[in-house]
């Protein structure tokens, strides 16, 4: 069997060692957060220490910090707790945010798969009622990072809330909330290092928001249910080292710009989406024309590699994706293109056996055609 | 082989942690559990939605299994087993999904006064969507009245929500009598089992349950997941809260946590092959509890029926105490006065109250609640700690005055 090479770091990002350690240990105590004994005080004070180490992660307070479920949730308690607001959402936000607000108005973006901030004001100036944008940070596909403190800058001009979905940015880059100037703001543990079943939701002092999840009142009455407090001293650790390793980005991306440039080298007919754009130094969206990309990730799966067709949602259904679609792709291109994204943990080798298996598709496929 | 002294149960135990009787409020992680949840943080980190590798097929598989075993303990099919992110979003869902899913035909909700909080907030979304909303009383047993629930359903009763078994008094209501009911009607019939689960037998066939809340973290399993039982056939139907990746049928989106979902499914394992052996056990310890409580303390008193309830749990009144000074007299006991969603309330309980307990007893009554690591032990060491406490309290002498200042 071929080594594993783990390239779907968007999917899911390994738990980090630290954060392991630390859950292990909060589950080893018993302990109801609520509960007035001690047992119960000690949850509540991990909770807290994690609050605090969420908010430093994007630059907010400790007490804007509502923990969820997941992302999935705090984009739906942003979008739905708002009241009653009309809402728009760029046509590349993640089905968690599109089906929250089925009804919203869908902001278009360029080629480049980057939020068309003119159409945003001509949207927004032509109806003066209550609004909600949600524009994300950086698009788990394509990686395009997206201009959220302008976008928010246009929505506070015409007295709209902003949310923006960070779960891809957030850890893969600096995230400041105040900088940003946005109203709300989601973000995922699992994405970056923590576990599965974490999220949060961070909402300015002052935002009204109605609980989705009504119950024991905790959250401050916005999102009730006993808090799952080994996941969230997970979330704060990786939240954490998510801060202190900020700067190691830079060789991710060295490593990315390498597997894009052999990839292109290989096919000269290949497209990198939002190529021009800025993007997560992690991610990369290529196509290789003519071959789906169920093909390529299965035949890079029988090699080792592990890659994505896109969002990893909904049991393994490859649909086309409403991302590459929203940047103008056609459906062949769209169905041929496959995500890779990297993680703090991956090697020059992992990178050079994708070139390799991707190369050795590439040439089987041309010459199969030829 | 070595062999400990017995010690006497009120021998100081300075270094100790407290003795833990809040296992209505959490619980600890088993430890079998835990162990067989961790690799699922570490190695075996895949998403259970990346079927296209094998990092997302392992996990995906160990979800499914989770999923059989969970749905073992009630006698349902894996399909019909959507994991949440605990017993507050289960019973959300269920009330608010089965509801909204009928609102065109039916209309109408009924619950009991004395149900979790995330019911009745639940139920008062509901009320201000529009439903009419019937929020039945109890017995001071603490039961349901089956011929006033009869009474309550009509053609427009879209769903009944009745709690298997009470997390402040232990009481267990007669579910199969309610299911019956319902189903003649073709009324949902929906119960939180998160106090019930894994603790008492279920049969969601038997009783005919058509939703069914389960927590993960009452029954040794992790925090943060639970799970709703979905009848297939005849369908449940409900509108999901959350929408997005299309996860668990569409009926709940969101990455499944496989650690957690691996450790429910371990736990309800566990509870297939102890719950009856450990059912027995946890009696007799309540039995004890009951009696010592009962000699040192005869104004003491049961809230909840005293035979139709949890195994291990008991809801006590001590007439003339307050329970927030009885706690705080007993520093090697861990307590609550009841639901710790609401424990830093100073409010009597709500449940208390339904049951006609006026609110001075209210704020004398102590939630006790044993579980798996509870010895015999330490079932002695709390009654004789809470005797002393109650003695040093109330001032000698402690037989005359007891009942007279109510």
């Amino acid at each position: 069997m071929p080594p594993l090479a783990y390239l779907d770091w968007n999917a899911t990002a390994p738990l980090r060692a630290e954060a392991a350690e630390a859950m292990a240990e909060a589950l080893r105590r018993a302990g109801n957060p609520s509960s007035v004994h001690r047992w119960g005080r000690a949850a509540r004070q991990a909770i807290e220490r994690a609050r605090a180490q969420v908010a430093g992660l994007v630059g907010a307070a400790p007490a804007e910090v509502i923990f969820t479920s997941g992302g999935t949730e705090a984009n739906h308690l942003a979008l739905r707790g708002v009241g009653d607001r009309r809402i728009f959402v760029s046509a590349i936000e993640h089905d968690s945010v599109r089906e929250a607000a089925p009804e919203a108005t869908t902001i278009p973006v360029t080629p480049e798969g980057v939020v068309d901030l003119a159409a945003l004001e001509t949207q927004l100036a032509s109806d003066a009622r209550p609004a909600l944008v949600s524009i994300m940070l950086a698009n788990n596909e394509t990686g395009a990072i997206q201009p959220i403190a302008e976008a928010a800058a246009i929505a506070r001009r015409h007295g709209a809330l902003f949310h923006c979905d960070a779960i891809q940015g957030a850890g893969k880059i600096a995230v400041d909330f105040r900088g940003l100037g946005v109203d709300l703001l989601s973000i995922s543990a699992h994405k970056l290092g923590g576990p599965q079943g974490v999220g949060a939701l961070v909402a300015r002092e002052g935002v009204a928001l109605a609980a989705l999840q009504r119950g024991g009142g905790q959250e401050r009455g916005r999102r009730a249910g006993t808090e799952n407090g080994p996941g969230i001293v997970g979330f704060g650790v990786a939240a954490e080292l998510a801060v202190r390793e900020s700067v190691s980005s830079a060789g991710i991306a060295e490593l990315r710009d390498a597997a894009e440039a052999a990839l292109s080298a290989v096919a000269p007919d290949a497209r990198t989406f939002a190529k021009s754009a800025p993007r997560l130094p992690n991610t990369l969206c290529i196509a290789m024309s003519g071959v789906a990309a169920s093909t390529q990730v299965m035949a890079l799966d029988l090699a080792g590699i592990m890659v994505s067709a896109g969002a990893a949602c909904s049991s393994g259904k490859v649909r086309r994706s409403h991302v590459l679609a929203a940047m103008g792709a056609s459906p062949e291109e769209a169905e041929s293109a496959i995500r890779v994204s990297l993680g703090r943990s991956t090697t020059p080798a992992e990178i050079e056996q994708l070139v390799d298996a991707w190369t050795a598709l590439y040439r089987r496929t041309r010459s199969a055609a030829a | 082989m070595m062999s400990a002294m017995p010690r006497p149960a009120t021998e100081p135990r300075p270094n100790a942690r407290p003795i833990y009787l809040d296992y209505q409020s959490t619980t600890p992680v088993d430890p079998r559990v835990l162990e067989v949840m961790l690799p699922w943080f570490t190695e075996k980190f895949g998403n259970p939605g990346s079927v296209t590798h094998a990092y997302g097929r392992e996990a995906e598989a160990a979800v499914e299994r989770a999923r059989a075993q969970v749905a073992e303990l009630i006698g349902a099919e894996a399909r019909e087993i959507v994991f949440t992110s605990g017993a507050t979003e289960s019973n959300n869902l269920a009330l608010k999904g089965a509801a909204r899913f009928h609102r065109d035909e039916r209309d109408h909700v009924v619950t009991l006064a004395t149900e979790h909080k995330c019911v009745l907030e639940s139920a008062r979304a509901l009320d201000r969507e529009g439903f009419r909303v019937m929020i039945l009383p109890v017995g001071a047993d603490g039961l349901v009245d089956l011929a006033g629930l009869e009474a309550a359903l009509g053609e427009r009763t879209a769903v009944v929500s009745v709690m298997a078994a009470h997390n402040e008094i232990g009481v267990l209501q007669p579910l199969a009598e309610i299911g019956a009911l319902c189903r003649t009607r073709g009324i949902l019939f929906h119960t939180d089992a998160a106090q019930a689960f894994g603790k008492i037998p279920i049969a969601v066939d038997a009783m005919a349950i058509d939703l069914l809340s389960i927590s993960g973290h009452k029954i040794y399993g992790p925090k943060g997941v639970g799970a709703l039982y979905v009848r297939r056939r005849p369908r449940a139907r409900l509108v999901p809260l959350l929408d997005g990746g299309g996860q668990e049928r569409g009926l709940r989106s969101g990455t499944l946590p496989t650690p957690l979902i691996v450790g429910l499914g371990e736990a309800a394992a566990i509870a297939v092959q102890e719950m009856t052996e450990e059912a027995r056990r946890l009696l007799a310890l309540r039995e004890r509890f009951l009696a010592g409580v009962r000699a040192a303390v005869p104004s003491v008193r049961l809230n909840g029926d005293a035979e139709r309830r949890l195994p291990a749990n008991l809801n006590l009144t001590f007439p003339g105490i307050g329970a927030l000074e009885l706690m705080e007299a007993c520093p090697g006991l861990a307590l609550s006065t009841g639901s710790a969603c609401t424990a830093a309330e100073v409010e009597p309980s709500y449940v208390l109250r339904a049951l006609g307990v006026s609110d001075e007893l209210g704020r004398s009554s102590l939630r006790i609640g044993l579980g798996r690591f509870t010895s015999e032990r330490d079932v002695d060491f709390a009654v004789d700690a809470l005797a002393a406490a109650v003695g040093r309290l109330q001032g000698p002498p402690l037989k005359s005055r007891s009942g007279a200042a109510i």
